[in-house]
């Protein structure tokens, strides 16, 4: 399995700078490697769903785990010989568990592992928290088509189940 | 949210969700009533984008004004003591969201007594071309199921 850090670098420094909705919410990179990548949004007050408790929408933490889901996607695809120039992709569809509120304040990290990549289709999952992975705010399932020009060739995916 | 008695009426209810919650206002939502049926508004802005070859509204932005709709229609419909808390939610994705105005109204299929279960579908130039759809549930905080439970 080939693997392009740089790709990878650039990648994500584009999800984080390239996408309006991204800057608008002030994404920040965390890390990136050939089957996952972690984002994370900073707590601000025009971002509260819940004026009582501070706590911010949960309509931020569903856009930052489609956003990195999305991330993860793409590092799947560079990691597995792709360019993610090449690939245009599209969410299928996005599961969320709310286990508990996000705490107020504070910064939210996702993070998203594409556990599975086939021709036509990407499966991935993710979760959202502060500090703790083992302690989340939300987890997430989805599904990603691929939608550009070009399938992910046939040889340079590592799994072909769909 | 307020008192329910101080907020008698569907109109009130959702005025003062639409002020209240920030997040909205940073979506720039708004949302209108005709009885009891209401329609939610997202107009277009280039911060929503999530794809700038499209354009395309970003998919959580999508999802977000669904799930908003979700809670403005339960705050509608029901004289909640507090927001209704988001349990789950599955949002399909059926059309990319263009640079254009969507629309998004939600069917409360239940309300038991904790929980309720919602579907939610938006539109943009056609309603019979959805872009998306999402069906969630959510925890509710009934005043009468807390004064039931007060001893």
């Amino acid at each position: 399995m080939s693997f392009d850090p740089e790709a990878m670098a650039m990648l994500g420094a584009r999800m984080a700078q390239g996408t309006p909705q991204a800057v608008a919410l002030q994404f920040r990179l965390v890390s990136v490697d050939s089957t996952g990548a972690a984002m994370a949004v900073p707590w601000r007050e025009e971002l509260v769903g819940d004026p009582e408790s501070g706590v911010m929408a949960g309509g931020v933490i569903t856009t930052l785990l489609d956003h990195v889901c999305g991330l993860s996607v793409s590092c799947a695809v560079i990691a597995a010989g792709g360019s993610f120039m090449e690939y245009g992709m599209a969410t299928l569809d996005l599961r969320i568990d709310y286990m508990r509120p996000a705490q107020p304040r504070r910064e939210v990290i996702a993070l998203a592992r594409c556990y599975k990549l086939t021709r036509s289709i990407a499966f991935v999952r993710a979760s959202a928290f502060e500090d703790d992975e083992a302690n989340p705010v939300a987890t997430a399932q989805a599904a990603f088509a691929f939608t550009g020009p070009r399938a992910v060739p046939e040889a340079r995916a590592p799994a072909d189940a769909a | 949210m307020n008192d329910a008695r101080a907020l008698p009426t569907r109109e009130e209810r959702l005025a003062a969700m639409l002020a209240a919650i920030p997040y909205m206002r940073f979506l720039g939502m708004t949302a209108e009533l005709a009885g009891d049926e209401m329609t939610a508004i997202l107009p277009f802005a280039p911060h929503l984008v999530g794809n700038v070859m499209i354009p395309a509204l970003h998919g959580g932005v999508i999802g977000a004004f669904l799930e908003m709709t979700a809670l403005c229609q339960l705050g509608v419909r029901e004289p909640l003591r507090r927001l209704p808390k988001t349990i789950d939610v599955t949002i399909e994705y059926l059309r990319p969201g263009r640079a254009q105005t969507t629309y998004a109204r939600a069917d409360v299929r239940k309300v038991g007594r904790r929980i309720a279960n919602v579907h939610v579908e938006a539109w943009q130039e056609h309603r019979a071309s959805p872009v998306a759809a999402l069906r969630g549930h959510f925890l509710l905080s009934l005043p009468d199921i807390e004064e039931r439970a007060a001893p």
